[in-house]
């Protein structure tokens, strides 16, 4: 799995491509901090590209929304593929997680 | 052919037992010495419960064949887990979990974060792990579920292989193993545990060869093999996805509390001395607003990261306007500001506040809502951080000192699979003196029924029926201490008072008795295959004290939050000599025993009772008298002498494992 981050004006947009499972869990917690390490803590997760996710891939994204809101921001998802959509409702963590349809409206409305 | 036997013989022994407990509620309670007639009736009945949890336990005994081969790919990390045992111990079972034929990652686990631990481990290519910086000294550090917690959240093997630091895994622990993972509901495949240290006479009870063989299979048989925290591997995704539904259900009800809370919370903080303050007042009211949209947000169903985030926005915003705008009430403050660090002394000498100073008096710690402190700590609450915990993701259950049963309660009631795989493929240390034995058995019975008691398997939606007994079938043999006390004291009070709780020894008790006593050991020696259970059988009742001790803590604990006196199980052997006060009540119901034995037969010689129940509770002392002098045994114990000079007992005898609980002896 490759991650890539781009810093933008009110947000930094973080993009996994290929599969985001417990090899790639790691490396998704160290990119987000890095992230917010450099100053930008309102992370979108871009998963347009991401088409599977296991439990630990999911478990990073809690370690990573626990980072960003200790840093005073919010981590929030965008273009959740099927796959990824019934992972997120077999744990229940649609009840957590808001999927937003893109990255650019993650957050925009604040 | 076996399991026609094994069936028949339940049936009988469900018969006989039901007809001989229901003979002895309704036709021959003693009611004039209702004091003891009515508590051996119920110890009677706790009795029949538990063989008939036991028959239900091996009606679906499951003899397993060998699995298919695992994918090549299968990538494992096994864990060896550690507090403070000896460090040439730990490593010894590191250096054999390295030699594991199936390509894998070895770590040691250290709690006990030993810096000459991790210099032996990187000596020798192992893999090291202790606790996070997230596990900052005010968090629950759950003991070794916490330990585990921390392993998982570090490492990326698809499967765990969790060992103590005492079981020595055997090289084709994996081969063996991993193929039952092709089926992709399974979670978890549990091995025996067996202990290498221990003589053949097994005087401290540490082999369990029925809990590790037809326990075992029949609950296997219901989809219902336990995990019993060491030798066993476990699916990565279940645990993680355990730990994600744990966290949401955690997370929904964290937020929910801390919403209904807030209600009281504010109105207190409108009565308090700061409320005076206008400011105060103005940032409660934008408090109240803020929590009442996020329980109607809550309602109309939205999530909680947006909810949670609003608030603490919206909250926030209201602070900062407030507090920019009434700065001035703040110069007040500057003195301690100073000693703070966040005034400057200009060079004029006069004192000057600090570009960033509205920043930091609105951020949570020091805005004026900061001293409020209910209001705080509900919108503290207010969050998905989990900020209880270490870390949000906690897939092995942490609700009780034995978290493997916990964690696989859960498992099951998710719908995920167990096997049990009766073979040894590791070999233990197991303790050799009364006093760590003691301990362990303590914690194991806490442990269980911290289960029961947060956790009653009978209400665990998601879990068959038989799953559900199962569980409630061990968890129920640990009260045995209580019938055992009651076991002890009727023929006391017979022979040395001559009140019987039973109406008459007639006929009409010995035709209903003796068959049901007769096909309950038959069931044993048929279900059993012979093994040993007499040490597990003497045990069951000569640990009462133990027994007993753990369900009162753990209740303490459960329902009034007492911590429960916990302690890690020592690995090596206790110093000093024997030590006869660890069984003192033992001591003392032996004594009244042979003193009532003694007494009974005096009042025999005198006339004063019949010879016929003078009989039958002297064998009944005597019965109790021999069950006991196990732990004169225990006590005598000098820890494990190998046979002959040096060959310690090889591994691979039929005999199984380590005895987790007095279960249904």
């Amino acid at each position: 799995m490759q991650f890539s981050y781009e810093v933008k004006d009110s947000y930094a947009e973080v993009k996994g491509v290929g599969r985001l499972n417990m090899v790639a869990a790691p490396k998704l917690r160290e990119v987000v901090a890095e992230v917010v390490a450099g100053g930008s803590s309102r992370v979108v997760v871009n998963l347009a590209e991401t088409d599977f996710m296991d439990s630990s891939g999911l478990g990073a994204l809690i370690g990573c929304l626990k980072a960003a809101r200790q840093a005073g921001g919010d981590l929030r998802i965008s273009g959740v593929q099927p796959q990824v959509k019934m992972v997120l409702e077999l744990t229940n963590m649609d009840r957590v997680l808001t999927a937003y349809p893109s990255a650019e409206a993650a957050f925009g409305n604040d | 052919m076996t399991r026609f036997w094994t069936r028949l013989i339940v049936v009988l022994t469900v018969i006989f037992g039901v007809n001989y407990v229901a003979w002895r509620w309704f036709a021959s309670l003693n009611w004039d010495a209702w004091w003891i007639a009515v508590p051996l009736v119920i110890a009677e009945t706790y009795s029949l419960i538990d063989v008939m949890l036991f028959g239900l336990t091996v009606w679906n005994l499951k003899i397993r064949k060998p699995p298919p081969a695992a994918p090549d790919d299968a990538t494992v990390d096994v864990f060896i887990t550690t507090y403070n045992e000896p460090l040439d111990l730990v490593l010894t079972t590191a250096l054999a979990a390295k030699k594991i034929r199936w390509p894998h990652s070895t770590w040691i686990l250290d709690d006990g974060n030993r810096p000459e631990m991790r210099e032996l481990a990187e000596s020798h290519g192992i893999g090291y792990v202790t606790r996070s910086s997230d596990w900052t000294p005010d968090m629950p550090r759950h003991a070794k579920a916490g330990n585990l917690n921390n392993a998982l959240m570090l490492t990326s093997g698809e499967y765990l292989l969790i060992l103590d630091a005492d079981q020595i895994p055997e090289p084709d622990i994996l081969d063996k193993t991993l193929g039952y993972f092709n089926d992709d509901k399974v979670a978890l495949v549990q091995t025996p545990q067996y202990f290498i240290n221990v003589p053949a006479d097994d005087p401290l009870g540490s082999q369990a060869p029925l809990f590790y063989g037809p326990i075992q299979q029949g609950k296997d048989g219901w989809n219902a093999a336990f995990f019993c925290g060491s030798n066993a591997i476990l699916r990565r995704e279940a645990l993680m996805q355990l730990g994600l539904v744990g966290y949401v259900k955690a997370t929904e009800q964290s937020v929910r509390r801390a919403l209904a809370a807030s209600r009281s919370a504010i109105k207190k903080a409108r009565h308090s001395a700061e409320a005076e303050n206008p400011l105060v007042g103005k940032m409660l009211d934008e408090v109240e607003a803020a929590t009442k949209e996020a329980q109607q947000e809550l309602e109309s169903g939205a999530s909680l990261s947006e909810i949670t985030y609003r608030v603490r926005r919206n909250v926030d915003d209201a602070v900062r306007t407030l507090v920019a705008a009434d700065f001035s009430a703040l110069q007040a403050d500057l003195e301690e500001i100073a000693a703070m660090e966040l005034a400057h002394v200009g060079e004029s000498g006069v004192t000057t506040v600090a570009g960033d100073a509205v920043d930091r008096m609105s951020g949570r710690e020091w805005s004026p809502l900061g001293a409020l402190e209910s209001v705080h700590a509900v919108l503290e609450a207010i969050s998905v951080e989990r900020t209880g915990e270490a870390q949000p993701i906690m897939p092995l259950a942490t609700i009780s000192v034995t978290e493997d049963m916990a964690t696989a309660m859960r498992l099951h009631s998710l719908g995920w699979r167990s096997v049990y795989h009766h073979e040894i493929l590791a070999n233990g240390l197991a303790p050799e003196d009364l006093k760590t034995m003691l301990t362990q058995r303590l914690r194991w019975a806490q442990g269980t029924m911290q289960v029961l008691l947060r956790e009653n398997p009978l209400v665990q939606r998601g879990l068959s029926w038989g799953q559900r007994l199962m569980y409630f079938s061990t968890m129920w043999s640990y009260l045995s201490g209580f019938a055992a006390v009651v076991y002890f004291a009727a023929p006391i009070i017979y022979l040395t008072l001559g009140i019987l709780p039973v109406s008459s020894l007639s006929f009409e008790f010995f035709v209903r008795f003796i068959p049901f006593m007769v096909v309950n050991q038959a069931l044993f020696l048929v279900a059993g295959h012979g093994i040993p259970t007499w040490r597990g059988q003497q045990y069951s009742l000569a640990l009462f004290p133990t027994w007993i001790k753990s369900c009162t803590t753990a209740a303490r604990n459960v329902w009034f939050g007492r911590p429960l006196g916990f302690a890690v199980t020592p690995k090596a052997r206790q110093s000093g000599g024997p030590s006869w006060s660890l069984i003192r009540p033992q001591i003392v119901v032996a004594v009244l025993l042979a003193v009532a034995m003694v007494a009974g037969m005096a009042r025999l010689l005198a006339g004063l009772s019949e010879p016929l129940g003078t009989l039958v509770n002297v064998a009944w002392v005597a019965f109790d008298l021999v069950v006991l002098s196990v732990l004169v045994k225990a006590v005598l114990y000098k820890g494990f002498v190998p046979e002959g000079s040096a060959a310690p007992e090889t591994p691979g005898s039929p005999e199984g494992p380590q005895e987790r609980n007095a279960d249904a002896v």
